[in-house]
């Protein structure tokens, strides 16, 4: 059993060094890139070359911008839902065997997440102000 | 294509398919819990707000009541597996183990949280109002603040986000393999997180100590993911059993089974608040309502010492000689940090923290001890048994401690520092009779629950061969009286400074906690018997 499991380590362990070789390939790739990049180009800086590039138009403001608090409500919301859809949709394929005691059971499940719909409903959360 | 490549392999899954069997009845206490923190949702949209505290209250304590019958009903109803291998079952296909130590666990915790509730819907000594935040989001010191002081409100939303924190409660110990074990873990934190920051008085205090435990408790989360990362590698399995029969079936040491328990054991030491995973707990402490610390302080550790007893006895029992010189090492440093700091703290609430670190310090002795099944009618103490006396002893004095805490006042709300309880004894001789007798117990004085838990770790280890870390905790315990003594003659033989303490009348509610947690202290401690019979009969967990 010992020298099962050492060797059943090694194979696990052994399996993890392709991926160590691409990634320490991967980083001299991008350190020969950009060096043969600044060896090879001509170097011309000018003010303008420093400004963000935002579309071919003069950049406006600050790149710090504040987004509204509000939206993270409704990114909670749509997760509920996607979360729900991530059970919904494999019991659907199989509920025909399990009968109706099933559907009672998604019933409660969704009612769940209808309580958390419904207490954002009741504290105005649903409401563009 | 797609489609037509999917389809049989659907088919085929279809015809595997098995409904999974849920037991429902043996699982009831969780369910109910978690119906009525629901409940409480539903009850916080649709009631008027003048009705909410009362509607919630009632909810909340009914709920708790109901679930603590059917855990009696459900412990009454559980199957011995025959030979010492303990009673009970697997429940919901291999994720929960319903068994003695659970059914054990889920009483204590759900008596605990009985009482706590009563301390967080304290309305008197708040003049009218809870002791929580009025308008969490209004931030301190402002405008809106103070509007929403004059009008009087409240978050009633505290009761169902402690009885979700109870739900995970529950859970943890139950839980037969690693993901629900961790979702449990998140389950109970996450409210708790919450709960931390919605203190009324001193509320940047408050929301530094949320911040604090939310960061580090994300960090130690972390930890627990990874570690059961490599416990998959290592066994090819969640459930506790199998690793169980995986770290049986090894010889010598192996790195990823290993990582694994350490990185396990860093989640779990972290929640329960042991050295050098303790950092947090102070500032937690300190600065979250002393209702919730006290929920807190008697609750999560009781649910969490459940979960470590069952993890490590369980799942890596077979490694044991592998991961108990680290918990000689934890349970020393643990019980030396709690004893030494909270010699020099000056806050009340700080010093007991550093005491429910060196608590943790004394449960994790018994931890190490004899692990044989118990034989019914031997004096010999297993450390499964040891441990789960010890925390109900520990939660009743905690919560009662806690409890009094609240009622020692001044004008800017609780007087935490301990100056301000210099010559209490004098003013209020009765409240500081009853904490001097908290501080007595937690100190071990006999004829004290605090003697008894003490007696029945130290036993237990003793019993193990453990006599080393006996010894060391001995000692240890010597000097964690000193700190309590000191209070007591801080009471009773200073004089008051300025204008002194007063002690505010409280209403029935924390009148019933501090009776509660007073009795239980003196029950334990005089008649041990029936708790440590209900603790040894409580067996073994299953697998």
């Amino acid at each position: 059993m010992a020298g099962s499991s050492t060797t059943l380590q090694t194979a696990y362990f052994g399996s993890y060094v392709p991926l160590l070789a691409i990634i320490v390939v991967g980083v001299l790739l991008v350190f020969a890139m950009f060096g043969g990049n600044a060896l090879l180009r001509p170097s011309h800086a000018t003010p303008e070359k420093l400004l963000t590039y935002e579309c071919g138009v003069d950049p406006v403001g600050e790149g710090w911008a504040q987004t509204h608090v509000r939206y993270y409500v409704y990114a909670y919301l749509y997760v509920v839902f996607a979360v729900d859809a991530v059970f919904l949709f494999p019991w659907a394929t199989v509920f025909a065997g399990l009968g109706w005691v099933s559907v009672a059971e998604m019933g409660v499940f969704i009612g769940f997440i209808a309580v958390g719909l419904v207490y954002a409903w009741r504290k105005g959360v649903l409401t563009w102000t | 294509m797609t489609t037509l490549a999917v389809s049989p392999l659907l088919s085929e899954s279809v015809g595997d398919f098995t409904k999974p069997s849920i037991e429902y009845f043996d699982l009831s206490p969780l369910l109910i819990i978690i119906g009525v923190a629901l409940a409480g949702v539903i009850v916080e949209a649709f009631v008027p707000r003048r009705l909410r505290y009362v509607v919630q209250t009632l909810v909340a304590v009914v709920g708790t009541i109901a679930a603590l019958v059917m855990t009696v009903f459900v412990a009454l109803g559980l199957e011995p597996r025959g030979d010492n291998a303990g009673f009970g079952a697997i429940a919901a296909e291999g994720a929960i183990a319903v068994d003695g130590p659970t059914v054990f666990l889920w009483g204590t915790i759900l008596v605990l949280t009985l009482i706590s509730v009563f301390l967080f819907a304290e309305r008197h000594l708040e003049g009218g109002v809870t002791a929580f935040a009025g308008q969490a989001a209004a931030l301190p010191g402002t405008e809106a603040e103070r509007e929403a002081s004059t009008k009087g409100l409240e978050h009633t939303e505290v009761f169902p986000l402690m009885m979700f924190a109870v739900a995970g409660m529950l859970l943890f110990p139950a839980s037969n393999d690693l993901i629900t074990m961790f979702v449990a873990l998140e389950i109970l934190s996450l409210p708790l997180y919450l709960l931390c920051g919605l203190a009324r008085r001193r509320r940047l205090l408050s929301q530094e100590a949320a911040l604090k435990y939310f960061m580090l408790g994300a960090f130690s989360s972390g930890f627990f993911l990874y570690g059961i990362a490599l416990v998959y590698g290592y066994a090819g399995s969640m459930n506790l059993g199998d690793i169980a029969e995986a770290v049986s079936g090894t010889i010598g040491a192996d790195p990823l089974l290993l990582g694994g328990i350490g990185l396990l054991a860093v989640g779990l030491l972290f929640k329960v608040g042991a050295a050098p995973f303790h950092a947090w707990t102070p500032d937690v402490y300190q600065g979250a309502p002393t209702a919730v610390t006290a929920f807190m302080a008697a609750c999560t550790k009781v649910a969490a010492f459940g979960a470590l007893l069952r993890l490590f006895y369980v799942g890596f029992g077979a490694a044991r000689w592998d991961w108990t010189p680290m918990i000689w090492v934890v349970a020393i440093l643990t019980m030396a940090t709690g004893c030494v700091l909270a010699l020099t703290q000056s806050d009340i609430k700080r010093m007991l923290a550093y005491s429910s670190i060196a608590h943790a310090g004394f449960i994790l002795t018994g931890f190490v001890g004899l692990n044989a099944v118990a034989t019914p009618g031997t004096a010999e103490l297993t450390s499964l048994q040891a441990v789960l006396f010890y925390l109900v002893t520990y939660g009743f004095m905690t919560i009662g401690a806690f409890a009094v805490v609240t009622v020692v006042r001044d004008s800017s709300g609780e007087a935490t520092h301990l100056s301000r309880w210099s010559g209490l004894g004098k003013e209020s001789p009765f409240v500081a009779g009853v904490f001097a007798f908290f501080l007595l117990g937690m100190a071990g004085i006999p004829l004290t629950s605090g003697f008894t838990g003490k007696w029945a770790v130290f036993t237990s280890a003793w019993q193990g061969g453990a006599w080393p870390l006996v010894v060391v905790a001995a000692l240890l315990s010597a000097v964690a009286a000193f700190f309590y003594i000191r209070v007591i003659v801080l009471m009773y033989f200073s004089d008051p400074v300025g204008e002194g303490p007063t002690v505010v009348m409280p209403s029935v509610l924390t009148t019933i906690v501090i009776a509660v947690g007073f009795a239980a202290t003196v029950a334990l401690g005089v008649v041990p018997g029936p708790v440590l019979d209900l603790a040894a009969h409580a067996g073994q967990f299953v697998r």
